[in-house]
């Protein structure tokens, strides 16, 4: 027999009490791991879903002047006339230090045409990239070949043209080859054409009026991925588009700092129901420590008895703990991301850390109590005997 | 040299008007495989005399040496060893951990030994065996009688095979029947070499002993030979409580 099998014969004799402690740390360590697993999915869920949230920088011309709306959101100025942003320069995008992290980049030619005696955007994109940047982009025909154009859903409407109709701009014979959905953004009102037909349209060959770029940057910040582009372009003005997922960013933040005192709080109120009941229990075997003692137990003895039963306690209130945690935030994940498509993933590092914790929070929270027991005088015990 | 040597041991607790003087000098030797007896009223210090002998209870003055070893100059960890290497203690009311098996009890003093499992078990089996218990090893005190009981806290005792056992009123919870089982064994221990000190209440159980040390308000007040193996009946009829 051992001092362990002596600590086991107790947890097995006061199965109350100590399913009381298993409780307190159990109820402690699964929210905690409850909570980080839900905001770790929900932030891979966000990350996943940045693609969705199109375009997140923007490079524009170092100009004042005009400004320009973009999906509801305020761009800040930008020039058609001046200083455009020459196209072979935007190579250099791909030799910044995060370039693997840049999903599609978008060059776009903006410039007035006349239609019909009216006055209109036209705007050269890398229909490409905008798949990617612009998502949600439907398109009623086919996407615009060497002179052909897209007209958005306003566009269509006021120049009173549908997908096959020709006109002129310019001497040359343009045909739409579809309309685009109404997307509630500026892109209703424009027409828009490949980039190197706008460039030529617009005599604007080789140069850009702004570049739309989505960067899925899951380990560095979006700031940093702005001033690696400022620096390889440095005469344009770099522009992040936060607001896109910042809110939900932040959002998250704030259930994340609720988390984190959510789980500090169940901590105490774990560490206190260990202390409280382990407390309770070194007082009720006061005799028994005593026999212990008297038997030549050193005080050690008695410290590693009550420290191995709060050990095995809290051990298994780590491993279950993280098990029951897991499955929570498993369950509950899809509830809060509105998604089926994300899981919790079994992080060994966050499993470990439960465990570690439960049996640090165990342990700790079980010093005083052992401290105690190893000071009960035993001719004091023997004489409540 | 005498192998047990206690030397003016002062026991007070409290201080002031509060104090109690529960051993106020006592001194007394005894000699190895000496089985002596320990007797007087209630409250007269004789628990309090064993507790300080079993290096459980610090005196207040006063020196207490076992084969030349001083007791109480030894640290907390040192006597706890001392208790492990040289004590057997059997209490009046056997004091058994009740979730532990009867073998797992009688293994209790080692635990902490360094010797293996194997040999631990040997051991605890050889001690239930002299107390003839070795068929019931797997039974919780529960499922025991009391004279079992104590028979299992005697095993207890004996089963590290130390010099001297202590013992509390070992008889204190019997009937007569069993508290002669149990001072029959007590005195083949002794016969076997072992030296015994024990209180008790009853003139039955003290003429087992050799020796009567008598203690009324925690003073030594008669220090007598017992001759011969008195039978109870003796005991009483020598009128040795008389």
């Amino acid at each position: 027999m051992t001092l362990k099998d002596i600590a086991l014969r107790n947890i097995r004799r006061r199965k109350a009490k100590a399913g009381f402690v298993l409780a307190g740390l159990l109820i402690a360590v699964s929210t905690a791991v409850a909570l980080l697993g839900l905001i770790e999915g929900m932030n891979r869920d966000i990350q996943q879903k940045l693609e969705e949230y199109g375009a997140n920088i923007l490079i524009l011309p170092k100009t004042e002047n005009l400004s320009l709306t973009y999906g509801g959101l305020s761009l800040g100025p930008v020039s058609f006339e001046m200083q455009e942003i020459r196209q072979a320069d935007l190579v250099r995008v791909k030799a910044i230090k995060n370039a693997a992290n840049v999903a599609a980049m978008g060059p776009t030619v903006l410039g007035a045409i006349v239609v019909e005696d009216r006055k209109v955007l036209l705007a050269g994109v890398d229909f490409r990239a905008t798949k990617i940047l612009k998502p949600w982009w439907k398109i009623g025909g086919m996407v615009p070949s060497d002179f052909g154009v897209l007209l958005g859903s306003e566009a269509a409407r006021i120049l009173a043209l549908k997908t096959g109709d020709h006109f002129k701009v310019n001497g040359s014979e343009l045909q739409v080859s579809g309309i685009l959905a109404p997307t509630g953004s500026q892109d209703d009102h424009l027409v828009f054409a490949r980039l190197d037909t706008a460039q030529s349209l617009l005599r604007k060959e080789g140069r850009v009026s702004m570049v739309e770029v989505a960067a899925l940057c899951n380990a560095c910040p979006i700031e940093s991925m702005v001033s690696q582009i400022s620096r390889a372009l440095p005469d344009t003005k770099v522009m992040a588009i936060q607001q896109v997922v910042q809110s939900r960013m932040e959002t998250l933040d704030y259930f994340r700092k609720f988390s984190y005192g959510v789980t500090a709080l169940l901590v105490l109120v774990g560490s206190l129901v260990v202390l409280v009941t382990m407390m309770g229990s070194v007082r009720e075997r006061t005799s028994e420590i005593g026999i212990f003692r008297a038997m030549g137990f050193r005080r050690s003895h008695v410290i590693r008895i009550i420290l191995l039963e709060a050990g095995i306690i809290s051990a298994m209130a780590g491993v279950l703990g993280y098990l029951i945690g897991f499955g929570s935030a498993q369950v509950a994940l899809p509830f809060f991301t509105g998604s089926n498509g994300i899981g919790v993933i079994f992080d060994p590092l966050l499993a470990a850390a439960a465990f570690a914790a439960a049996v640090t929070m165990g342990l700790a929270s079980s010093v005083y109590p052992a401290l105690l027991a190893a000071r009960i005088d035993p001719s004091d015990a023997l004489r409540t005997l | 040299m005498s192998y047990i040597q206690v030397e003016n041991l002062i026991k007070q607790y409290g201080t002031g008007d509060a104090a109690v003087m529960a051993v106020g000098g006592m001194s007394f030797r005894i000699q190895i495989g000496e089985f002596v007896a320990v007797m007087g009223e209630s409250g007269s210090g004789k628990s309090t005399l064993l507790s300080m002998m079993g290096g459980l209870n610090t005196p207040t003055s006063g020196q207490y040496s076992v084969d030349g070893l001083e007791v109480y100059q030894l640290g907390q960890d040192q006597r706890a060893d001392f208790r492990r290497e040289f004590l057997g203690f059997v209490f009046q009311s056997f004091h058994l951990v009740p979730y532990l098996t009867i073998l797992e009890n009688v293994m209790l003093p080692l635990v902490t030994a360094k010797t293996n499992g194997r040999t631990k078990r040997s051991m605890a089996g050889d001690a239930l065996a002299r107390v003839g218990l070795d068929g019931k090893a797997h039974r919780l005190p529960s499922q025991v009688s009391g004279g079992e009981q104590e028979r299992v806290a005697i095993a207890r005792a004996i089963v590290n095979e130390p010099p001297m056992l202590l013992a509390d009123e070992p008889s204190g919870n019997l009937d007569s029947k069993t508290t002669r089982d149990v001072m029959d064994l007590l005195r083949s221990l002794n016969q076997d070499g072992m030296t015994i000190v024990m209180v008790t209440h009853s003139p039955e159980c003290a003429g087992y002993a050799r020796r009567l040390l008598r203690i009324s308000d925690g003073l030594l007040v008669e220090d007598i030979p017992i001759n011969g193996p008195a039978s109870n009946l003796e005991c009483w009829s020598n009128g040795v409580m008389e």
